[in-house]
């Protein structure tokens, strides 16, 4: 027992020439600079474009159900596929990743909040307006040049009206967006770590948030630069992408891609951050080869920015690119590769508890590992000339978004949502949307590979009734609905749990990671007193410290017995 | 009393939990096996029976499939195994393990091993799949084909360096095909649109051109695609062995027509190519001339028609 002799410490005087009254209801929000509620700002704003880009999806399987359709035009089939390609990535996956780090990051460094407050709005901002002046194209012309807008087909001769200009101010404005984020991101794990958290010690989320904010910074300026030579061509003739005058369309593919590569690693990083985080916690059982996972981060970093080329493997190159290009996309294998054994080695001899996060993060690892496979199949170039642009690229390419960063994202939310709102999601829902949404999404996509190696081309708003190419379309169109149904239960899981779910505590996984350490939701300060970190789980080591204080010391004997009778 | 009902609760949810792992894995599986059941070119790429080249691409995709299947049900087996082997079960300790460098060093080499393979594979059968065949001798004769200048892409030629090489054009949204002539004026030169007349037990080189904006040549059963970039040529070749049709259609987005993009290889024997040839360019010369015929009939109308008011003006 703690003397109450001592004398209280002297409280500081403040003084204030005025006071602001704290905003309330809206008005908050607006003005907020705390990073729990940017990064709920984040969250919910990326989870609506994330279902506009979901029913985008949905119109295009209704048309693609029947050979020979006719429910869609070409032309809105085309801006279809731009606003899906384009809000999944640019508008859901990468800045859904921010929201996440924006919440937790500060939490699980143990910090009291982002190094750049009011930057750190400007970017969540400078997001929405962006998704803002991109939806607007709606109301004139839709871009329908894909999210990829190849010269000269987004140029101004072939593609007139102002969308595609919408698509560029979309890139920039997000781009700064991310680029703000990232810095603020970089900085903040640099500087405002806890006491003791030395690189060794920092949360494996931590980690592959660095590497996404790194690669964000070196290949963002890229696109931007791209973007802007676009943007000149259009409007002021410059033909940079025009062969007739000097300039070349394939330029394009390079800049584009040069950044375009890094960002599917931006994309997935976070995402691998998270089943790290996640897979330990219900094993009850430490990371397995934290330091190969983390050096296994910052290697595929480092190789994303050298593969880029594998996008182009069709185009006139030279053979030294090719085979240049096929094995830097070979090497990034092995990095991808040695996490997913790692994560397998973390669940074996585990005692794994099947709660919904650990279900999402095993149905992630059984998904994306066919993602990383048919990786390999599009990385050797002459299997490549035949696979390229068709529908098994279709497939490959969501195998690792979906099946990769959307099961890590939803995966997240279960595992972070008792921190964010103070209640548990229920378990029973969370299930039963996994299940739908791991049976939708394979039923959906396992089948375009077949439908690629059929020979139907992506970006196509129809196709002819042979083969069996009706029935396995009109299979995948099936699958999409109920892929969607499984999206549609988690969203309503939230809505509901936000009133009615359990309430969670602190620390309702026993996990590893600081932000348990803390209220949930977490008060405005994070923390009143910031704990030393002394491993790469303090939570581990805190419980253990409560443990062997709150336990009877043993030579006390028959008195520490009294104290259990009432 | 609380404690036993929480227990009954936790094993009925066990159970619950069992019964809804299992329906997973049976769906997955029974999905598996009926995909595997419908057909055997499920799995592989609709390539086969046309030229050499996609033949080759075939071949290599199987071994890929091959080694991709040994990965995929290694690492799921495993996946799979630890969710059954260790879920968490009363008196179960966790294994505090925190890793091992040597199994570390030993699957990172695992895998390079696997990759190196693949790589060594690719590079042996690049040959086969880039470089044209020499044609039958019973093919249709073609002249040894000059070096093209300018050329962006890698273009090999035959060991014997002939070959019958045309000039495809993709514009939107159709694809023309140029054959070559023995002056040199290509405006004279025979040309169709979409469908595409070949001899067969003939080397065919394709020099592939964008007018418009990307697109991608592409017909499943006779090799790969080959980008038609505006300012650059690509290259493919095929030979094929027995007459018949082969379809396919452009693989670049290139506009709102894309997908009615689509294109056609027509092989005939060598002698048919002859006639077809000769026919093709009896009608282009025939047209040509309808056509200058009547624009010199609209020429001297619209002259008379402009002539008459112009008499009476003044």
């Amino acid at each position: 027992m703690p003397t109450a002799t001592e004398a209280p410490a002297r409280i500081p005087e403040i003084i204030a020439h005025k006071v602001e009254p704290e905003p309330k209801g809206w008005v908050s929000w607006v003005t907020t600079t705390d990073h729990k509620r940017i990064g709920i700002l984040y969250l919910v704003t990326t989870f609506v474009f994330f279902l506009i880009g979901g029913v985008e999806a949905l119109l295009m399987r209704v048309q693609l159900g029947a050979p020979d359709n006719t429910f869609l035009t070409p032309s809105t089939y085309n801006a279809l596929f731009t606003l899906h390609g384009t809000t999944m990535i640019f508008l859901f996956v990468v800045p859904i990743m921010a929201g996440f780090a924006n919440y937790f990051l500060p939490l699980m460094i143990g910090a009291r909040d982002m190094a750049f407050p009011k930057l750190n709005a400007l970017s969540y901002w400078l997001l929405l307006f962006g998704g803002v002046v991109f939806y607007l194209s709606l109301f004139f012309h839709p871009p329908e040049a894909g999210w990829t807008s190849y010269a000269p087909l987004s140029g101004g001769t072939f593609s007139e009206t102002a969308g595609i200009d919408a698509w560029i101010f979309l890139i920039h404005l997000t781009g700064i967006s991310s680029l703000l984020g990232a810095i603020n991101f970089y900085a903040t794990i640099a500087n405002m770590r806890a006491p003791g958290m030395g690189w060794g010690r920092l949360p494996l989320f931590v980690w592959s948030v660095l590497v996404y904010a790194i690669l964000l910074i070196l290949a963002l300026p890229v696109i931007a630069g791209a973007v802007t030579l676009l943007l000149t061509d259009r409007h002021f003739g410059t033909g940079f992408f025009d062969q007739s005058q000097g300039g070349d369309p394939l330029l394009w593919q390079h800049l584009f891609w040069f950044f375009g590569h890094p960002e599917v690693y931006i994309m997935i990083l976070p995402g691998f951050g998270m089943i790290s985080e996640i897979l330990p916690v219900f094993a009850r059982k430490p990371i397995f080869g934290y330091k190969a996972i983390a050096a296994a981060t910052v290697v595929i970093a480092f190789l994303a920015l050298l593969v880029w080329a594998h996008h182009m493997f069709t185009t006139p190159s030279a053979t030294i690119v090719l085979v240049f290009f096929m094995i830097s996309s070979f090497l990034i294998a092995i990095p991808t590769g040695v996490k997913i054994f790692n994560w397998v080695a973390t669940l074996w001899r585990g005692t794994i508890e099947f709660k919904t996060p650990l279900i999402f993060s095993v149905g992630f690892i059984s998904v994306f590992l066919i993602g990383g496979i048919t990786g390999v199949f599009l990385a050797v170039f002459p299997v490549d000339w035949q696979l390229h642009d068709t529908y098994f690229v279709v497939a490959h390419l969501h195998y690792v978004l979906v099946g990769g960063s959307v099961f890590a994202i939803f995966a997240g939310i279960y595992y972070w949502f008792p921190k964010m709102a103070g209640r548990m999601l229920g378990e029973t829902m969370g299930k039963w949307s996994f299940a739908l949404m791991y049976l939708g999404f394979n039923i959906t996509f396992l089948i375009q590979h077949t439908i690629g190696l059929d020979g139907m081309p992506r970006r196509i708003y129809e196709y002819p009734d042979v083969g069996h190419l009706a029935t396995y379309n009109l299979i995948s169109t099936i699958g999409s609905f109920i892929l969607a149904v499984g999206i549609l239960l988690t969203v309503i899981n939230v809505v509901r749990s936000m009133k009615v779910g359990v309430e969670a505590g602190p620390d309702p996984w026993k996990a590893n990671t600081l932000e348990w350490f803390t209220q949930s939701p977490p008060p405005v300060n994070n923390f009143d007193v910031i704990p030393r970190v002394r491993s790469v789980e303090p939570m581990k080591d805190i419980r253990r410290q409560v443990a062997r204080q709150a336990e009877p010391p043993v030579e006390l004997g028959p008195q520490s017995t009294s104290g259990s009778g009432h | 009393m609380n404690r036993m009902r929480a227990a009954l609760a936790s094993d009925r949810s066990r159970n619950r939990r069992r019964a809804f792992a299992l329906a997973i894995a049976s769906c997955l599986l029974g999905g598996l096996a009926l995909a595997g059941g419908a057909s055997a070119d499920f799995w592989t790429p609709e390539s086969g029976g046309g030229s050499e080249n996609a033949e080759s691409i075939d071949t290599l995709y199987k071994i890929v499939l091959a080694v991709a299947a040994i990965v995929f049900i290694g690492v799921e087996g495993a996946l799979i195994y630890s969710m059954v082997k260790f879920r968490a079960r009363k008196g179960a300790v966790p294994a505090q393990i925190r890793g091992n460098t040597r199994l570390e060093i030993g699957w990172t080499l695992g895998a390079a091993v696997v990759l190196l393979v693949l790589a060594v594979v690719t590079f042996a059968m690049l040959d086969d799949i880039r470089t044209p065949e020499n044609s039958d001798p019973d093919g249709y004769p073609t002249p040894v084909v000059a070096d093209v200048k300018n050329a962006s892409a890698y273009q090999p030629r035959p060991p014997n360096g002939r070959s019958l090489k045309i000039q495809v054009n993709g514009q939107r949204y159709v694809w023309r095909y140029t054959y070559p002539d023995a002056d040199d004026n290509p405006l004279n030169n025979t040309f169709n649109y979409t469908e595409l007349v070949v001899p067969t037990k003939t080397t065919v080189t394709l020099d592939i051109e964008a007018q418009d904006v990307a697109h991608s040549w592409w017909i499943p059963a006779l090799g790969g695609k080959a980008d038609a970039v505006p300012g650059h040529t690509n290259f493919t070749w095929f030979k094929i062995d027995k007459p018949g049709f082969y379809r396919g259609q452009c693989a670049e987005l290139c506009g709102r027509n894309h997908a009615d993009m689509v294109a056609q290889v027509r092989a005939i024997e060598p002698a048919a190519f002859k006639t077809y040839l000769a026919t093709k360019k009896r009608e282009i010369a025939e047209n040509n001339a309808g056509a200058l015929e009547r624009r010199e009939a609209d020429a001297a109308k619209d002259a008379s028609a402009n002539d008459a008011p112009s008499s009476e003006a003044p």
